[in-house]
Protein backbone atom coordinates (compact mmCIF):
# COMPACT_ATOMS: atom_id res chain seq x y z
CA UNK A 1 0.00 0.00 0.00
CA UNK A 2 1.60 3.52 -0.53
CA UNK A 3 -0.13 4.88 2.86
CA UNK A 4 2.52 4.59 5.64
CA UNK A 5 1.05 2.36 8.50
CA UNK A 6 1.15 6.02 10.47
CA UNK A 7 -1.46 7.87 8.57
CA UNK A 8 -4.23 8.22 10.58
CA UNK A 9 -7.53 7.46 8.92
CA UNK A 10 -9.68 8.82 11.12
CA UNK A 11 -8.56 11.79 14.32
CA UNK A 12 -10.77 12.25 16.89
CA UNK A 13 -9.27 14.93 19.38
CA UNK A 14 -11.19 15.94 22.18
CA UNK A 15 -14.66 15.33 21.47
CA UNK A 16 -17.54 15.81 23.82
CA UNK A 17 -20.83 14.96 22.85
CA UNK A 18 -23.49 15.71 25.53
CA UNK A 19 -27.69 15.35 24.16
CA UNK A 20 -30.74 17.53 25.83
CA UNK A 21 -33.07 14.49 27.40
CA UNK A 22 -36.04 16.95 28.03
CA UNK A 23 -34.64 19.19 31.00
CA UNK A 24 -31.62 16.70 31.66
CA UNK A 25 -28.75 17.31 29.80
CA UNK A 26 -26.43 13.83 29.47
CA UNK A 27 -22.62 13.92 28.21
CA UNK A 28 -22.53 10.67 26.28
CA UNK A 29 -18.68 11.11 25.81
CA UNK A 30 -16.40 13.26 28.23
CA UNK A 31 -13.39 14.07 26.31
CA UNK A 32 -12.04 11.65 24.09
CA UNK A 33 -8.97 11.15 22.13
CA UNK A 34 -8.72 8.82 19.36
CA UNK A 35 -6.23 8.26 15.96
CA UNK A 36 -7.28 5.30 14.29
CA UNK A 37 -4.78 4.16 11.46
CA UNK A 38 -5.64 2.98 7.61
CA UNK A 39 -5.81 -0.46 6.97
CA UNK A 40 -6.12 -1.60 10.80
CA UNK A 41 -8.98 -3.18 11.86
CA UNK A 42 -10.56 -1.76 14.92
CA UNK A 43 -13.26 -2.95 17.30
CA UNK A 44 -14.88 -0.37 19.72
CA UNK A 45 -16.36 -2.50 22.38
CA UNK A 46 -18.57 -1.58 25.82
CA UNK A 47 -21.38 -1.98 27.22
CA UNK A 48 -24.83 -0.04 26.66
CA UNK A 49 -24.93 3.48 27.40
CA UNK A 50 -21.50 3.57 27.22
CA UNK A 51 -20.86 6.41 24.57
CA UNK A 52 -19.70 3.71 22.13
CA UNK A 53 -22.48 4.15 19.23
CA UNK A 54 -22.05 8.10 20.07
CA UNK A 55 -18.63 7.71 19.26
CA UNK A 56 -19.23 5.74 16.48
CA UNK A 57 -21.28 8.00 14.83
CA UNK A 58 -18.99 10.52 15.87
CA UNK A 59 -16.51 8.36 13.46
CA UNK A 60 -18.83 7.73 10.86
CA UNK A 61 -19.32 11.28 10.10
CA UNK A 62 -22.82 10.50 11.22
CA UNK A 63 -23.34 13.08 14.22
CA UNK A 64 -21.29 16.23 15.06
CA UNK A 65 -20.01 16.74 18.40
CA UNK A 66 -20.28 19.46 21.12
CA UNK A 67 -17.13 20.03 21.21
CA UNK A 68 -13.87 19.09 19.86
CA UNK A 69 -12.90 18.11 16.36
CA UNK A 70 -12.95 14.54 14.26
CA UNK A 71 -11.30 14.11 11.04
CA UNK A 72 -11.65 12.08 8.58
CA UNK A 73 -8.58 11.59 6.05
CA UNK A 74 -6.84 14.74 8.26
CA UNK A 75 -10.53 17.06 7.08
CA UNK A 76 -12.23 18.35 9.74
CA UNK A 77 -16.02 17.35 9.24
CA UNK A 78 -17.53 19.97 10.98
CA UNK A 79 -16.52 22.00 8.63
CA UNK A 80 -17.92 20.25 6.10
CA UNK A 81 -21.51 21.24 4.75
CA UNK A 82 -24.35 18.89 2.97
CA UNK A 83 -22.60 17.88 -0.07
CA UNK A 84 -19.63 17.40 1.19
CA UNK A 85 -20.83 14.98 3.87
CA UNK A 86 -23.14 13.16 1.32
CA UNK A 87 -19.89 12.96 -1.15
CA UNK A 88 -17.49 11.73 2.21
CA UNK A 89 -20.55 8.85 3.16
CA UNK A 90 -20.78 7.97 -0.55
CA UNK A 91 -17.21 7.60 -1.35
CA UNK A 92 -14.79 7.63 1.74
CA UNK A 93 -17.09 5.76 4.39
CA UNK A 94 -18.97 2.21 3.75
CA UNK A 95 -21.96 1.19 6.12
CA UNK A 96 -22.56 -2.11 7.67
CA UNK A 97 -25.92 -1.86 9.83
CA UNK A 98 -26.90 -4.37 12.68
CA UNK A 99 -29.66 -4.44 11.15
CA UNK A 100 -28.51 -5.01 7.49
CA UNK A 101 -30.64 -2.05 5.93
CA UNK A 102 -30.95 -3.21 2.53
CA UNK A 103 -33.41 -1.50 1.32
CA UNK A 104 -36.86 -3.95 0.95
CA UNK A 105 -38.02 -2.86 -2.64
CA UNK A 106 -34.76 -3.58 -4.63
CA UNK A 107 -33.08 -6.75 -5.34
CA UNK A 108 -29.41 -7.75 -3.90
CA UNK A 109 -27.38 -6.46 -7.44
CA UNK A 110 -29.45 -2.92 -7.06
CA UNK A 111 -28.97 -2.53 -3.53
CA UNK A 112 -25.26 -3.25 -4.51
CA UNK A 113 -25.61 -0.53 -6.73
CA UNK A 114 -27.39 2.20 -5.88
CA UNK A 115 -23.83 3.79 -3.92
CA UNK A 116 -22.79 3.88 -7.26
CA UNK A 117 -25.61 5.16 -8.99
CA UNK A 118 -25.30 7.93 -6.85
CA UNK A 119 -21.92 8.65 -7.35
CA UNK A 120 -22.55 8.71 -10.77
CA UNK A 121 -21.04 5.73 -11.91
CA UNK A 122 -22.71 4.76 -15.50
CA UNK A 123 -24.95 1.54 -15.08
CA UNK A 124 -22.91 -0.90 -17.24
CA UNK A 125 -20.38 -0.16 -15.12
CA UNK A 126 -21.95 -0.26 -11.51
CA UNK A 127 -23.85 -3.80 -12.22
CA UNK A 128 -20.48 -5.62 -13.25
CA UNK A 129 -18.87 -4.34 -10.40
CA UNK A 130 -21.75 -5.22 -8.72
CA UNK A 131 -21.60 -8.67 -9.27
CA UNK A 132 -17.97 -8.73 -9.15
CA UNK A 133 -18.57 -7.97 -5.13
CA UNK A 134 -21.94 -9.97 -4.86
CA UNK A 135 -19.15 -12.67 -6.30
CA UNK A 136 -16.80 -11.49 -3.69
CA UNK A 137 -18.76 -12.39 -0.89
CA UNK A 138 -20.03 -15.49 -2.41
CA UNK A 139 -23.76 -14.67 -3.84
CA UNK A 140 -23.00 -13.63 -7.22
CA UNK A 141 -26.15 -16.22 -8.06
CA UNK A 142 -28.73 -14.38 -5.88
CA UNK A 143 -28.22 -11.10 -7.28
CA UNK A 144 -31.70 -10.75 -8.23
CA UNK A 145 -33.12 -11.84 -5.08
CA UNK A 146 -34.89 -9.31 -2.88
CA UNK A 147 -33.84 -9.04 1.02
CA UNK A 148 -36.84 -10.67 2.00
CA UNK A 149 -35.49 -13.97 0.14
CA UNK A 150 -32.33 -13.97 1.66
CA UNK A 151 -31.78 -15.00 4.98
CA UNK A 152 -29.48 -12.69 7.34
CA UNK A 153 -26.39 -13.82 7.17
CA UNK A 154 -26.65 -13.63 3.64
CA UNK A 155 -28.46 -9.83 3.15
CA UNK A 156 -25.40 -8.64 5.89
CA UNK A 157 -23.22 -10.17 3.13
CA UNK A 158 -25.12 -8.39 0.80
CA UNK A 159 -24.96 -5.20 3.27
CA UNK A 160 -21.41 -5.68 3.33
CA UNK A 161 -20.93 -5.78 -0.59
CA UNK A 162 -22.67 -2.52 -0.93
CA UNK A 163 -20.46 -1.01 1.98
CA UNK A 164 -17.94 -1.44 -0.66
CA UNK A 165 -19.39 -0.56 -3.90
CA UNK A 166 -17.18 2.79 -4.25
CA UNK A 167 -14.40 1.56 -2.72
CA UNK A 168 -14.13 4.02 0.27
CA UNK A 169 -11.39 3.80 2.50
CA UNK A 170 -13.20 2.96 5.84
CA UNK A 171 -16.09 0.46 6.76
CA UNK A 172 -17.82 1.27 9.46
CA UNK A 173 -20.03 -1.91 11.06
CA UNK A 174 -22.54 -1.48 13.94
CA UNK A 175 -23.10 -4.56 15.39
CA UNK A 176 -22.89 -6.67 12.35
CA UNK A 177 -23.17 -9.91 14.22
CA UNK A 178 -25.67 -8.59 16.67
CA UNK A 179 -28.55 -9.74 14.40
CA UNK A 180 -26.92 -13.09 13.64
CA UNK A 181 -26.39 -16.64 15.30
CA UNK A 182 -23.10 -17.91 16.13
CA UNK A 183 -21.84 -19.63 12.81
CA UNK A 184 -23.09 -17.06 10.55
CA UNK A 185 -21.42 -14.22 12.52
CA UNK A 186 -18.58 -15.74 12.53
CA UNK A 187 -18.34 -16.01 8.23
CA UNK A 188 -19.36 -12.19 8.80
CA UNK A 189 -16.16 -11.71 10.70
CA UNK A 190 -14.18 -14.01 8.67
CA UNK A 191 -15.53 -12.22 5.94
CA UNK A 192 -14.62 -8.49 7.08
CA UNK A 193 -11.14 -9.37 8.27
CA UNK A 194 -10.07 -10.59 5.21
CA UNK A 195 -11.64 -7.63 3.44
CA UNK A 196 -9.46 -5.45 5.47
CA UNK A 197 -6.49 -7.75 4.77
CA UNK A 198 -6.77 -8.19 1.03
CA UNK A 199 -8.04 -4.56 0.31
CA UNK A 200 -6.67 -2.55 2.81
CA UNK A 201 -10.01 -0.81 4.10
CA UNK A 202 -9.88 -0.03 7.65
CA UNK A 203 -12.56 -1.82 9.35
CA UNK A 204 -14.20 0.63 12.48
CA UNK A 205 -16.69 -2.01 14.26
CA UNK A 206 -18.88 -1.50 17.51
CA UNK A 207 -19.33 -4.50 19.09
CA UNK A 208 -20.48 -6.54 22.21
CA UNK A 209 -19.12 -9.76 20.40
CA UNK A 210 -15.72 -11.33 21.82
CA UNK A 211 -15.48 -13.35 18.16
CA UNK A 212 -14.33 -9.74 16.90
CA UNK A 213 -11.45 -9.46 19.37
CA UNK A 214 -9.39 -12.08 17.77
CA UNK A 215 -9.50 -10.64 14.00
CA UNK A 216 -8.78 -7.08 15.78
CA UNK A 217 -5.80 -5.08 15.16
CA UNK A 218 -6.79 -2.99 18.09
CA UNK A 219 -9.53 -3.05 20.71
CA UNK A 220 -10.94 0.09 22.20
CA UNK A 221 -12.62 -0.38 25.22
CA UNK A 222 -14.82 2.22 26.28
CA UNK A 223 -16.47 2.73 29.33
CA UNK A 224 -18.85 5.73 31.09
CA UNK A 225 -18.03 8.11 27.92
CA UNK A 226 -14.56 7.79 28.02
CA UNK A 227 -11.74 5.29 26.60
CA UNK A 228 -11.13 2.89 29.31
CA UNK A 229 -8.23 1.17 27.63
CA UNK A 230 -6.88 0.35 24.09
CA UNK A 231 -5.33 -2.65 23.92
CA UNK A 232 -3.22 -3.93 20.66
CA UNK A 233 -2.84 -7.62 19.28
CA UNK A 234 -0.25 -8.46 21.62
CA UNK A 235 -2.41 -8.53 24.55
CA UNK A 236 -5.50 -9.07 23.42
CA UNK A 237 -4.46 -12.66 23.11
CA UNK A 238 -3.71 -12.69 26.96
CA UNK A 239 -6.76 -10.73 27.54
CA UNK A 240 -9.76 -12.88 25.77
CA UNK A 241 -11.55 -15.31 27.38
CA UNK A 242 -9.80 -14.05 30.79
CA UNK A 243 -10.39 -12.15 32.97
CA UNK A 244 -10.67 -9.01 30.87
CA UNK A 245 -13.28 -10.41 28.87
CA UNK A 246 -15.73 -11.42 32.40
CA UNK A 247 -15.64 -7.08 33.42
CA UNK A 248 -18.05 -6.61 30.42
CA UNK B 1 1.22 13.17 1.04
CA UNK B 2 -1.73 13.50 2.92
CA UNK B 3 -1.59 17.00 4.39
CA UNK B 4 -4.38 18.31 2.97
CA UNK B 5 -5.98 21.47 5.22
CA UNK B 6 -9.52 22.39 5.25
CA UNK B 7 -8.34 25.04 2.21
CA UNK B 8 -7.28 22.12 0.20
CA UNK B 9 -10.02 19.83 0.82
CA UNK B 10 -9.07 16.08 -0.67
CA UNK B 11 -12.79 16.27 -1.64
CA UNK B 12 -13.01 18.58 -4.39
CA UNK B 13 -9.59 17.29 -6.04
CA UNK B 14 -10.77 16.67 -9.27
CA UNK B 15 -11.97 20.03 -10.11
CA UNK B 16 -15.42 19.58 -10.00
CA UNK B 17 -17.65 20.92 -7.84
CA UNK B 18 -18.88 18.36 -4.72
CA UNK B 19 -22.62 18.81 -5.75
CA UNK B 20 -22.31 17.15 -9.19
CA UNK B 21 -20.43 14.43 -7.93
CA UNK B 22 -23.47 13.16 -5.86
CA UNK B 23 -25.97 12.88 -8.41
CA UNK B 24 -29.17 10.74 -8.59
CA UNK B 25 -30.97 11.01 -12.27
CA UNK B 26 -34.57 11.81 -13.19
CA UNK B 27 -34.45 8.17 -15.07
CA UNK B 28 -32.88 6.65 -11.66
CA UNK B 29 -35.55 8.50 -9.70
CA UNK B 30 -38.41 7.82 -11.34
CA UNK B 31 -37.36 4.03 -11.26
CA UNK B 32 -36.99 3.84 -7.88
CA UNK B 33 -40.26 5.32 -7.28
CA UNK B 34 -42.32 3.24 -9.50
CA UNK B 35 -40.93 0.54 -7.79
CA UNK B 36 -41.76 1.82 -4.36
CA UNK B 37 -45.38 2.30 -5.48
CA UNK B 38 -45.42 -1.34 -7.00
CA UNK B 39 -44.40 -2.90 -3.78
CA UNK B 40 -46.50 -0.90 -2.03
CA UNK B 41 -49.28 -1.14 -4.16
CA UNK B 42 -52.23 -2.01 -2.01
CA UNK B 43 -50.92 1.01 0.21
CA UNK B 44 -50.38 3.35 -2.61
CA UNK B 45 -54.18 2.52 -3.29
CA UNK B 46 -56.09 2.86 0.11
CA UNK B 47 -53.79 6.11 0.32
CA UNK B 48 -55.18 6.98 -3.45
CA UNK B 49 -58.80 6.33 -2.56
CA UNK B 50 -59.53 9.19 -0.71
CA UNK B 51 -58.10 11.53 -3.20
CA UNK B 52 -60.16 9.14 -6.06
CA UNK B 53 -63.98 9.89 -3.97
CA UNK B 54 -63.02 13.71 -3.37
CA UNK B 55 -62.07 14.19 -7.12
CA UNK B 56 -64.82 12.17 -7.76
CA UNK B 57 -67.29 14.32 -5.89
CA UNK B 58 -65.72 17.43 -7.30
CA UNK B 59 -66.36 16.03 -11.02
CA UNK B 60 -69.57 15.00 -10.50
CA UNK B 61 -70.78 18.68 -8.89
CA UNK B 62 -68.65 20.39 -11.87
CA UNK B 63 -70.13 18.58 -14.50
CA UNK B 64 -73.65 18.51 -12.65
CA UNK B 65 -73.87 22.17 -13.55
CA UNK B 66 -72.43 21.21 -17.05
CA UNK B 67 -75.31 19.11 -17.63
CA UNK B 68 -77.81 21.59 -16.12
CA UNK B 69 -75.99 24.72 -17.97
CA UNK B 70 -76.43 23.32 -21.62
CA UNK B 71 -79.93 22.04 -20.42
CA UNK B 72 -80.46 25.92 -19.67
CA UNK B 73 -79.19 27.01 -22.95
CA UNK B 74 -80.96 24.85 -24.95
CA UNK B 75 -83.96 27.84 -24.81
CA UNK B 76 -86.50 25.33 -24.19
CA UNK B 77 -89.13 26.45 -21.56
CA UNK B 78 -90.21 22.44 -20.72
CA UNK B 79 -86.69 22.21 -20.05
CA UNK B 80 -86.17 24.84 -17.95
CA UNK B 81 -88.71 24.38 -15.80
CA UNK B 82 -87.91 20.79 -15.36
CA UNK B 83 -84.69 21.86 -14.04
CA UNK B 84 -86.26 24.39 -11.78
CA UNK B 85 -88.45 21.53 -10.39
CA UNK B 86 -85.02 19.31 -9.83
CA UNK B 87 -84.17 21.80 -7.40
CA UNK B 88 -82.10 23.99 -9.61
CA UNK B 89 -81.87 27.61 -8.99
CA UNK B 90 -81.14 30.23 -12.24
CA UNK B 91 -79.13 33.21 -11.39
CA UNK B 92 -78.99 36.39 -13.36
CA UNK B 93 -76.62 35.49 -15.89
CA UNK B 94 -73.91 38.13 -17.35
CA UNK B 95 -75.80 39.22 -19.99
CA UNK B 96 -79.51 41.29 -19.21
CA UNK B 97 -82.00 38.83 -19.76
CA UNK B 98 -80.01 35.94 -19.60
CA UNK B 99 -80.05 33.44 -16.64
CA UNK B 100 -78.07 30.76 -15.67
CA UNK B 101 -77.63 27.92 -13.49
CA UNK B 102 -76.35 29.16 -9.61
CA UNK B 103 -74.49 26.79 -7.86
CA UNK B 104 -75.55 27.04 -3.82
CA UNK B 105 -72.88 28.30 -1.33
CA UNK B 106 -73.59 24.83 0.34
CA UNK B 107 -72.99 23.06 -2.79
CA UNK B 108 -69.45 24.93 -2.81
CA UNK B 109 -68.75 24.81 0.96
CA UNK B 110 -69.17 21.07 0.82
CA UNK B 111 -67.10 20.17 -2.47
CA UNK B 112 -63.75 22.42 -0.41
CA UNK B 113 -64.50 20.76 2.83
CA UNK B 114 -64.33 17.26 1.51
CA UNK B 115 -60.84 18.58 -0.91
CA UNK B 116 -59.74 20.01 2.77
CA UNK B 117 -60.90 16.66 4.42
CA UNK B 118 -59.11 14.66 1.23
CA UNK B 119 -55.66 16.64 1.90
CA UNK B 120 -55.05 15.94 5.64
CA UNK B 121 -55.88 12.57 4.73
CA UNK B 122 -53.05 12.69 2.25
CA UNK B 123 -50.71 14.04 5.02
CA UNK B 124 -51.91 11.33 7.18
CA UNK B 125 -51.31 8.62 5.36
CA UNK B 126 -47.62 9.88 3.80
CA UNK B 127 -46.40 10.55 7.27
CA UNK B 128 -47.10 7.68 8.23
CA UNK B 129 -45.31 6.29 5.23
CA UNK B 130 -42.67 8.57 6.39
CA UNK B 131 -42.42 7.06 9.81
CA UNK B 132 -42.58 3.54 8.00
CA UNK B 133 -39.59 4.26 6.06
CA UNK B 134 -37.05 6.46 7.89
CA UNK B 135 -34.75 3.17 8.39
CA UNK B 136 -34.63 3.43 4.36
CA UNK B 137 -34.45 6.94 4.15
CA UNK B 138 -31.50 7.38 7.13
CA UNK B 139 -29.71 4.40 5.18
CA UNK B 140 -29.96 5.94 1.72
CA UNK B 141 -28.87 8.89 3.36
CA UNK B 142 -25.31 6.33 4.59
CA UNK B 143 -24.77 5.50 1.13
CA UNK B 144 -24.29 9.15 -0.01
CA UNK B 145 -27.99 10.50 -0.62
CA UNK B 146 -28.77 14.17 -0.70
CA UNK B 147 -31.81 15.94 1.21
CA UNK B 148 -33.05 16.81 -2.29
CA UNK B 149 -32.89 12.97 -3.44
CA UNK B 150 -35.29 11.64 -0.98
CA UNK B 151 -37.69 14.91 -1.65
CA UNK B 152 -37.34 14.25 -5.17
CA UNK B 153 -38.74 10.35 -4.21
CA UNK B 154 -41.70 11.53 -2.35
CA UNK B 155 -42.87 14.00 -4.41
CA UNK B 156 -42.68 11.70 -7.34
CA UNK B 157 -44.60 8.79 -6.10
CA UNK B 158 -46.68 11.57 -4.74
CA UNK B 159 -47.04 13.12 -8.03
CA UNK B 160 -48.25 9.80 -9.53
CA UNK B 161 -50.48 8.65 -7.09
CA UNK B 162 -51.90 11.91 -7.37
CA UNK B 163 -52.19 11.87 -10.94
CA UNK B 164 -53.62 8.48 -11.44
CA UNK B 165 -55.89 9.07 -8.67
CA UNK B 166 -57.22 12.53 -9.58
CA UNK B 167 -57.68 10.87 -13.52
CA UNK B 168 -59.88 7.92 -12.28
CA UNK B 169 -61.92 9.87 -9.86
CA UNK B 170 -62.37 12.85 -12.37
CA UNK B 171 -63.50 9.83 -14.82
CA UNK B 172 -65.57 8.21 -12.08
CA UNK B 173 -67.24 11.73 -11.06
CA UNK B 174 -67.84 12.51 -14.64
CA UNK B 175 -69.90 9.33 -15.77
CA UNK B 176 -71.72 10.07 -12.31
CA UNK B 177 -72.46 13.11 -13.41
CA UNK B 178 -73.41 12.35 -16.95
CA UNK B 179 -75.44 9.16 -15.92
CA UNK B 180 -77.33 11.67 -13.13
CA UNK B 181 -78.23 13.75 -16.14
CA UNK B 182 -79.86 11.16 -18.19
CA UNK B 183 -81.59 9.37 -15.55
CA UNK B 184 -83.25 12.65 -14.74
CA UNK B 185 -83.66 14.88 -18.06
CA UNK B 186 -83.47 11.58 -20.27
CA UNK B 187 -81.04 11.83 -23.84
CA UNK B 188 -81.60 15.17 -24.40
CA UNK B 189 -79.42 16.60 -21.33
CA UNK B 190 -76.01 14.82 -23.27
CA UNK B 191 -77.27 16.58 -26.29
CA UNK B 192 -77.60 19.79 -25.25
CA UNK B 193 -74.18 19.12 -23.27
CA UNK B 194 -71.21 21.03 -24.47
CA UNK B 195 -68.00 18.51 -24.70
CA UNK B 196 -65.40 21.79 -24.20
CA UNK B 197 -67.39 22.42 -20.68
CA UNK B 198 -67.21 18.68 -20.00
CA UNK B 199 -63.68 18.70 -20.87
CA UNK B 200 -62.81 21.51 -18.65
CA UNK B 201 -64.74 20.66 -15.84
CA UNK B 202 -62.49 17.17 -16.31
CA UNK B 203 -59.47 18.74 -16.44
CA UNK B 204 -60.30 21.04 -13.68
CA UNK B 205 -60.66 18.00 -11.52
CA UNK B 206 -57.66 16.40 -12.24
CA UNK B 207 -55.74 19.72 -11.38
CA UNK B 208 -57.03 20.24 -8.49
CA UNK B 209 -56.72 16.53 -7.26
CA UNK B 210 -52.94 16.54 -8.64
CA UNK B 211 -52.09 19.88 -7.04
CA UNK B 212 -54.16 18.75 -3.70
CA UNK B 213 -52.18 15.76 -3.74
CA UNK B 214 -48.60 17.45 -4.03
CA UNK B 215 -49.50 19.89 -1.48
CA UNK B 216 -50.31 16.83 1.22
CA UNK B 217 -46.76 15.19 0.49
CA UNK B 218 -44.84 18.77 0.90
CA UNK B 219 -44.92 18.54 4.40
CA UNK B 220 -44.18 14.62 5.23
CA UNK B 221 -41.51 15.10 1.79
CA UNK B 222 -39.59 18.07 3.82
CA UNK B 223 -39.87 15.80 7.25
CA UNK B 224 -38.36 12.44 5.39
CA UNK B 225 -35.79 14.66 3.40
CA UNK B 226 -34.42 15.89 7.23
CA UNK B 227 -34.20 12.89 8.18
CA UNK B 228 -30.80 12.21 9.77
CA UNK B 229 -28.33 9.42 8.40
CA UNK B 230 -28.13 8.32 12.09
CA UNK B 231 -31.94 7.21 12.38
CA UNK B 232 -30.62 4.44 9.87
CA UNK B 233 -28.20 2.95 13.09
CA UNK B 234 -31.50 2.63 15.60
CA UNK B 235 -31.77 -1.37 16.11
CA UNK B 236 -35.76 -1.15 16.91
CA UNK B 237 -38.16 -1.74 14.88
Amino acid sequence: MSVSAEHSIVRVSGVTKSFEMGKLTVQALKGVDLSIHSGEYLSIMGPSGSGKSTLFNMIGGLDKPTTGKVFIDEVDIAQLDAFELAWLRNRKIGYIFQTFNLIQVMTALENVTLPMTFAGVPDDEAAAKGLDLLGLVGLRERHAHKPMELSGGQQQRVAIARSLANSPAIVLADEPTGNLDLTTGEEIITLLKSLSRDRGVTVISATHDYKMLNVSDRVVWIRDGRIDKIEGRAQLNITVGGIGAKEY
Amino acid sequence: MNQNTIQNRPFVSTGEAVARQVVLPMRKSLEISVKNLKVRFSRSLITVMSLVLAVAFLAFTLIGHDVAMGLLASGDPQVQTDLLKAGFDLAPGRYPGSYEVASSAKDRWIVVLSLLVCTVGIVNAQLMAVTERFREIGTMKCLGALDSFVLRLFLLEAGMQGLAGSLAGALAGCLAGVLGGVLRFGFQSLHYLHLTDLAASLGWSVLVGFGLSLAGVAYPAVVASRMPPVAAMRAEE
